[in-house]
C-alpha cells in the first residue's frame, strides 16, 4: 500500500459569481460523502486541506506575482493524501471526486516514502 | 429487599468498596490479600446471618469485620513482620493506630485510584476488562468467562498474569500526575467502553449478565464524572453513549431472549429516563475544542433516540460516520456508515458503495447486501444471505438470517 496526493485543480470563482452560503452548503455534501467514501474503504491517509482563492507566488530575485493562475486559468484549490496499491487503483478512486462534476480535474502523484 | 437478595446485592455494591480500601492500604503487591478479606468477609456473613439473622446494618457489618481482619493480617502475617512493621518503625507509629480510613471520601478514591491501577497499559486490553471486572465489578470467574465466551482456567490464568505483571511494574494505586492523566484516562474510557459494548454486543444469551456489565461500566463511568479531575467531556461523551443505548434495554429482546432489531421496536418500552440523561451528558461533554470518536459516537447514538425515519435523521447520521471514519477506520462504521447512505442517497448508490467495502468475510456485510438488494434482485438477496449464514459465528444472528431466508422463501 502507497500514498498517493491527489491535488484538485479548478477555475477560482470570480466576484461576479460568489456562491451564496447555501449553495456552500449544498456544495459540501459531495465532498463529505466522498471522504466518508474513501474512509469507508480504509484508503484515506488524510483528509487534506482546501485552499483559499488568494496567493502570492514568489519568484527569483523575489519577484511577486499576484496568485498562480496568471499562466494558467487552473489554481489548486486543495489536496487529499489516500493509499492505494497502485497508480491505477488510486486514479480509479479519484474518478468519485466531486471537482470533476464542477469543471475541475485532479492529478494523482505517488509520494516518494523516505 | 428479600433477604436471600441482600448478599448478592451487598457483594455487588460493596465488594468492589473493600477490596479498593483494602487495595490501596496494602498496596498492589498485595492485591490478593485485600481480595482474600473481602471474599472471606462475604463467605463469613453468609454463614453468621443465615444463623443468627440479620445485623442491624449489613453493610456497616462487612465493614467492620473486613478492616477487623486486616488489622489482624497487618499485626501477624510476615507482611507486617517484613515490610509493613518496617515501615511503622520509621514512622513510629504504635501498633494501636493501625487505621484504615473508612470515609465516604476515601472509599470513593480508592475505588477510582484502583480503576487507573488496573487500567495500566502495561497489561493487554482484555486484561484490563477481566480485572475490571473481577475487583470493580465483583464478578466471578464464571461469570467472566461466560462474558467473555471463553473456558473458566483461560480467565483464571489471564487475570493471574495481569497481576503479576503490574506488581512487576510496580504500579501504584493513585490518581496518575496531572501531566500523565490525559493519557491514562484514555485507557480507563477505552477499557469501560470495551466493558459496556462486551455486555451490551454480548452474544451471551444471558440477559441479566448482559445488563450487569452495562450497569457496572455506568457505574464506573459515572465515578469519573464524579471526580473533577476526572470529569472531562470525553468521560461525559462516554456516558452518554450508555445512556443512549442502554434506553432501548427492554425493547430489544423478548421474553425468550431472541433479538428484536431496533425497527421493529417498540419506542414505549424505551426508557424516557435514560435517553433524558444521554442528552443530558451529551451537552457536558460538548465543552472544550477537542471532537473525540466518543462525541461522534454519542451523536450518532442521539439520533438513534429518534425513531421516525426523516431525513434530517439520515443525513445527519450519514454525516457524523463519514466524521467518524476519517478518525478511525472500523469495518463495523465502514458498514454502518453505508446503511445510513442507503436511507440517505438512496439504495442504488449505497449498493456500488457497498460493493467497494469487500469486507467478505464478515456476515454483517453480506447481510447489509442483502437488505439492500431487496427490492433491487431478490436472487442477490438470498445469495448474500447463504453468504451470510456460513459466516455467522454465534446461533442468535444465525437463527436471524435463518428466519429471513424463509420469509423470502414463501
Amino acid at each position: 500500500m502507497k500514498d498517493f496526493l491527489l491535488i484538485f485543480r479548478s477555475t477560482p470563482p470570480t466576484n461576479e459569481v460568489q456562491p451564496s452560503p447555501e449553495q456552500l452548503q449544498a456544495r459540501m455534501k459531495p465532498w463529505q460523502d466522498w471522504m466518508g467514501s474513501l474512509a469507508a474503504q480504509n484508503k484515506l491517509t488524510s483528509a487534506g486541506n482546501r485552499l483559499e482563492g488568494a496567493g502570492n507566488v514568489v519568484k527569483p530575485n523575489h519577484v511577486i506575482t499576484n496568485g498562480p493562475y496568471v499562466e494558467t486559468k487552473e489554481a489548486i484549490s486543495g489536496y487529499t493524501i489516500i493509499k492505494a496499491d497502485s497508480l491505477e487503483e488510486a486514479t480509479e478512486l479519484s474518478k468519485g471526486c466531486p471537482i470533476l462534476l464542477m469543471g475541475g480535474n485532479v492529478e494523482v502523484r505517488a509520494i516518494i516514502a523516505m | 429487599m428479600a433477604e436471600n437478595e441482600l448478599i448478592p446485592h451487598l457483594f455487588r455494591t460493596e465488594y468492589r468498596k473493600l477490596v479498593s480500601v483494602l487495595g490501596k492500604r496494602f498496596g498492589m503487591e498485595h492485591i490478593e490479600i485485600a481480595e482474600d478479606i473481602a471474599s472471606e468477609t462475604f463467605l463469613l456473613a453468609s454463614e453468621t446471618w443465615g444463623l443468627k439473622g440479620l445485623p442491624k446494618n449489613p453493610t456497616a457489618w462487612l465493614y467492620t469485620v473486613s478492616m477487623n481482619k486486616a488489622k489482624d493480617h497487618l499485626k501477624h502475617t510476615n507482611v507486617f513482620s517484613k515490610k509493613v512493621s518496617v515501615e511503622l518503625k520509621k514512622t513510629e507509629i504504635k501498633e494501636d493506630e493501625i487505621e484504615i480510613d473508612l470515609s465516604t471520601k476515601n472509599i470513593t478514591d480508592s475505588q477510582l485510584q484502583m480503576m487507573f491501577a488496573i487500567c495500566h497499559p502495561c497489561i493487554p486490553i482484555e486484561s484490563q476488562i477481566g480485572l475490571s471486572l473481577s475487583i470493580l465489578c465483583g464478578f466471578g470467574v464464571d461469570e467472566i468467562a461466560d462474558a467473555f465466551l471463553t473456558q473458566r482456567d483461560v480467565i483464571y490464568k489471564r487475570l493471574a498474569r495481569a497481576k503479576e505483571k503490574l506488581k512487576a511494574e510496580n504500579v501504584k494505586i493513585e490518581i496518575p500526575s496531572p501531566n500523565e492523566i490525559k493519557d491514562r484516562l484514555e485507557t480507563v474510557i477505552a477499557t469501560l467502553y470495551l466493558l459496556f459494548n462486551e455486555g451490551y454486543y454480548s452474544s451471551s444469551k444471558n440477559t441479566t449478565l448482559q445488563k450487569d456489565l452495562c450497569i457496572e461500566a455506568m457505574r464506573l463511568n459515572v465515578m469519573l464524572i464524579e471526580n473533577e479531575e476526572t470529569n472531562t467531556p470525553i468521560a461525559n461523551a462516554l456516558l452518554s453513549i450508555m445512556c443512549f443505548h442502554s434506553s432501548r434495554f427492554e425493547a430489544r429482546t423478548n421474553p425468550q431472549g431472541d433479538i428484536i432489531l431496533y425497527e421493529d421496536q417498540d419506542v414505549n418500552l424505551w426508557n424516557k429516563e435514560l435517553i433524558e440523561k444521554g442528552e443530558f451528558y451529551l451537552n457536558q461533554a460538548s465543552q472544550g475544542k477537542h471532537l473525540s470518536k466518543f462525541h461522534i459516537e454519542a451523536a450518532i447514538a442521539y439520533w438513534h433516540t429518534h425513531k421516525a425515519d426523516t431525513t434530517e435523521k439520515w443525513e445527519n447520521i450519514l454525516q457524523l460516520y463519514n466524521k467518524l471514519l476519517q478518525l478511525e477506520y472500523s469495518p463495523i462504521a465502514a458498514l454502518n456508515r453505508t446503511y445510513a447512505l442507503a436511507k440517505a442517497n438512496g439504495n442504488a448508490e449505497a449498493i456500488i458503495e457497498a460493493e467497494k467495502l469487500k469486507l467478505t468475510d464478515n456476515h454483517l456485510y453480506h447481510s447489509l447486501l442483502a437488505k439492500l438488494y431487496e427490492t433491487v434482485d431478490v436472487e442477490k438477496t438470498i445469495s448474500h444471505l447463504q453468504k451470510a449464514l456460513a459466516l455467522a459465528k454465534n446461533g442468535a444472528d444465525k437463527a436471524m438470517i435463518t428466519k429471513k431466508l424463509e420469509s423470502l422463501a414463501k
